[in-house]
């Protein structure tokens, strides 16, 4: 039996690469696949838990994730396509608009 | 013994995919890093006894929203991708900062003590079928939330025609 810990490492551990992955990289695509990796991150530990747990809960709370990261994905890209017809940019530092 | 080469072999790819995935030049290799990778999540889910969700895992994740993102990179210009920086300049910033969070769960995760267990053993589950046993969780407990979720779904419909349409 792997033992729960386990999995709640490789579900920090896997948090973490998409963490810093939304911070350094500068596509905005890739910076979008992140937070699917950090979604997908948080699946495996809400699995794990369900399955150590004996209880059904947490599968479905994956469910309702994958519902949202599905209609973040559609949202996001939409907001990627809108942004490359308008300025034909996909890295960080060219969309200085805002001065931010 | 085997179950835990199991899970060590998942882990390390799994974590060598999401570092490939967040590190490639050329953001169709990171897509198909990701493919492999949702595969093995799959994978991993069908360790835990969460078949409904492996086949949901592959479905949805592996052939609905990386098809997404590859249509969109088909629309933008990966000549000068592939000769841009890749990172912004305070890299190290980010990375020492992502160890440090790390760092900070690996250290809270010594404390973790798990609630009494539910209802729903692996036999009670076999019983009646995983998906059975999901569905009806889904659809009595949970069914106000799943109307949420369909909201939800529906707004990004209307909001991705809206965002992607042209002016005019």
């Amino acid at each position: 039996m792997v033992p729960l810990e386990w999995y709640i490492g490789l579900s920090a551990v896997i948090f973490i690469i998409g963490v810093a992955g939304f911070m350094i990289r500068k596509n905005i695509i890739i910076m979008l696949m992140s937070i699917e990796l950090m979604l997908n991150a948080v699946n495996i530990s809400l699995v794990a838990f369900s399955h150590y747990l004996q209880d059904l809960r947490g599968q479905v709370m994956v469910f309702f994730i994958i519902t949202v990261a599905a209609a973040e994905a559609a949202i996001g890209l939409a907001i990627l396509v809108s942004l490359f017809k308008n300025k034909a940019a996909v890295h960080t530092d060219e969309i200085i608009e805002m001065k931010g | 013994m085997l179950p835990k080469l199991f899970f060590g072999y998942f882990a390390i790819v799994m974590i060598a995919l999401s570092l490939a995935v967040i590190t490639r030049r050329n953001p169709v290799h990171s897509v198909l890093w990701m493919l492999v990778l949702f595969f093995h999540i799959a994978g991993l889910y069908l360790f835990l006894n969460a078949e409904f969700l492996a086949a949901v895992q592959i479905i949805l994740y592996a052939g609905a929203i990386l098809v997404l993102f590859l249509f969109v990179i088909m629309m933008f210009n990966l000549k000068e991708e592939l000769t841009a920086e890749r990172f912004i300049g305070e890299w190290p910033i980010g990375v020492a900062l992502g160890i440090s969070i790390l760092m900070l769960m690996f250290f809270s995760m010594s404390k973790i003590t798990t609630g009494p267990p539910g209802q729903y053993t692996i036999e009670a589950i076999k019983a009646e079928t995983h998906t059975k046993a999901i569905g009806k969780v889904l659809y009595t407990e949970y069914l106000f939330p799943f109307e949420i979720a369909s909201l939800i779904l529906l707004i990004a419909i209307v909001g991705a025609i809206v965002l992607a349409k042209k002016r005019g």
